[in-house]
């Protein structure tokens, strides 16, 4: 059963990466149909630093993920701590609200800051105001629950009594945050960033809907190759992609596990001398 | 200090960027192009019963299938070793951080008539088989697109499980089957929610995957919104179509949310 188990999984495994190994070895293949080989050939890579038209595109979701999981990890982490100090109906209307954009689906949210946004264009008189500022606004919106659902279970683990101690010692309210409240809740925050990050990088929903001509994004680009013919360079653009998230992966768990040695040879060395 | 206000600007920006644009769908749906009170969008909703059907049916589908795949493997993800769980994990997340459009792309390069596996049929004599443009291929991509989202949240409850639990459950004469079915699968009931949830949602509503796999002639709610804002452009048909799915997405998850017993601050805190 056992056995039965871990074959199983290692064929779901499989299920999920064949299409992305597929990419991987389409971008060395020298003709553009992935399912004809046609000879080994690094010319893909050369094209896409050569041309660098795809590399703006990233630059763009890069630029737009960097800004918006920003803005919404310090909005979202203020939010979790007033929402934490609230009680009664007002902290369970703010969390439904928090849970509208997770529950809706990306198309629901998209189509209705789209006309959100037509809305505003017409009031202030703008042509085009689909653009840069409006995915910029579309990304921090749908990045908040995330940053707020990840802070807000640390700062129910923590002892209240912390803050209230730092306070008693004579730390203003603002010091105690940035002295005490702010190292306990710190992880929390770590994570909603890089989720909002990760979930802005790769929007291609709600960026299609909110998103003009003028800034484009790599998920909105890679869609338009439905209509048009697909430039073959994005594959060695995915190639790399999926190589430098291997690696931050990697490097992030030999971190974590080097932390955790670290920790653990502390806490026997503190423990020692009191034997 | 009042900590609560510093929530205020969160919450100034709910209002304008989630609850107003709430707001202003309702307001098209019930109005024409010229701004006038109408119900007939709403009553132009009747000839798209079919299609939200069959759109539900088949994410309700899917969702199934990557519960009945993914448990399995969230189980053996829980039992292996610390450094294998580390491993597992990081496999499972790599690709959602990577396009879903074109690995999306790469299944229609496998599945196509002139594909990777039919090529392969082909040059051991056999015929092709049909494989894309049809329903099966839909539920396929999104299998492959959402198993990720059903097992990180099976995997996050069932490493929580205590073990002592599941040794009380033996002292007591439980076998192996009843130790699965009263306590292992009882207590996993929030990450199946949480992971059905995950799946259900963005399968429902997607466009993506119909029109890369699916046959051109049964589209889905996803693909028909989306084309009454970028094609034919009826964007008060179309917010009629958008309220009418996030009725049925808020009746689902309200229900299953009801039924399992676990309120709202708990399904989310399993994601």
């Amino acid at each position: 059963m056992r056995r039965f188990n871990k074959i199983f999984t290692f064929l779901v495994f499989l299920f999920l990466y064949i299409p992305m190994i597929l990419l991987v070895v389409s971008s060395f293949n020298q003709g553009t149909d992935m399912a004809v080989w046609k000879g080994f050939t690094f010319s893909q890579y050369g094209e896409l630093f050569r041309d660098r038209s795809l590399l703006r595109l990233l630059g763009n979701s890069v630029l737009v993920a960097i800004l918006s999981s920003l803005i919404a990890t310090i909005l979202g982490t203020m939010a979790a701590l007033g929402i934490h100090a609230m009680r009664g109906r007002m902290r369970r209307i703010v969390l439904g609200v928090t849970n509208i954009p997770l529950t809706n689906p990306e198309i629901v949210t998209g189509v209705a800051l789209a006309l959100l946004f037509a809305f505003a264009g017409t009031m202030l008189k703008i042509n085009s105001i689909l653009g840069f500022w409006t995915l910029l606004i579309a990304h921090v919106t749908f990045n908040l629950p995330y940053v707020i659902l990840s802070v807000m279970p640390k700062l129910v683990q923590m002892d209240p009594d912390l803050a209230e101690a730092a306070q008693d010692l004579g730390c203003t309210p603002f010091q105690a945050f940035t002295k005490v409240v702010i190292h306990e809740i710190l992880p929390g925050i770590v994570s909603g960033a890089l989720m909002a990050f990760t979930m802005s990088l790769d929007d291609f929903v709600i960026s299609y809907f909110v998103t003009g001509s003028d800034f484009v994004t790599l998920p909105v680009e890679i869609y338009n190759y439905t209509k048009k013919p697909i430039q073959p360079k994005i594959y060695a653009l995915f190639a790399l992609m999926f190589g430098v998230i291997l690696l931050l992966m990697v490097a992030m768990n030999l971190l974590q596990l080097r932390d955790l040695k670290r920790r653990r040879t502390k806490l026997t060395q503190r423990r020692e001398p009191s034997r | 200090m009042k900590s609560k206000w510093l929530s205020g600007p969160y919450v100034i920006w709910m209002v304008l960027f989630t609850l107003i644009p709430l707001g202003i769908v309702f307001y098209f749906a019930f109005t024409d192009g010229a701004g006038q009170f109408t119900l007939a969008n709403i009553q132009r909703l009747g000839a798209y019963l079919p299609i939200l059907l069959r759109s539900a049916w088949m994410s309700i589908f899917s969702s199934i299938l990557c519960l009945l795949i993914g448990y399995p493997v969230a189980y053996c993800m829980s039992k292996a070793s610390p450094t294998r769980q580390k491993i597992y994990y990081m496999l499972i997340m790599l690709p959602m951080c990577l396009s879903f459009l074109l690995r999306t792309m790469a299944w229609v390069s496998l599945l196509e008539d002139t594909g990777i596996i039919n090529n392969a049929l082909r040059s051991l004599g056999l015929s092709p088989l049909p494989l894309i443009r049809n329903t099966g291929a839909v539920i396929l991509g999104m299998v492959y697109n959402y198993l990720p989202f059903m097992i990180m949240p099976l995997y996050t409850v069932l490493i929580k499980i205590d073990r002592r639990l599941i040794e009380a459950a033996q002292d007591l004469g439980c076998n192996q089957v009843q130790v699965f079915t009263k306590v292992i699968l009882p207590l996993s009931v929030p990450g199946i929610v949480s992971g059905i949830t995950m799946v259900f949602v963005p399968a429902v509503s997607t466009f993506y995957i119909s029109q890369k796999l699916g046959s051109p002639g049964a589209v889905l709610i996803g693909d028909v919104i989306e084309s009454q804002f970028k094609g034919a452009y009826n964007p008060n048909l179309g917010a009629a179509m958008s309220l009418i799915l996030m009725a049925l997405i808020f009746l689902c998850v309200g229900l299953m949310n009801h039924f399992s017993g676990t309120d709202d601050e708990e399904g989310v805190a399993t994601l």
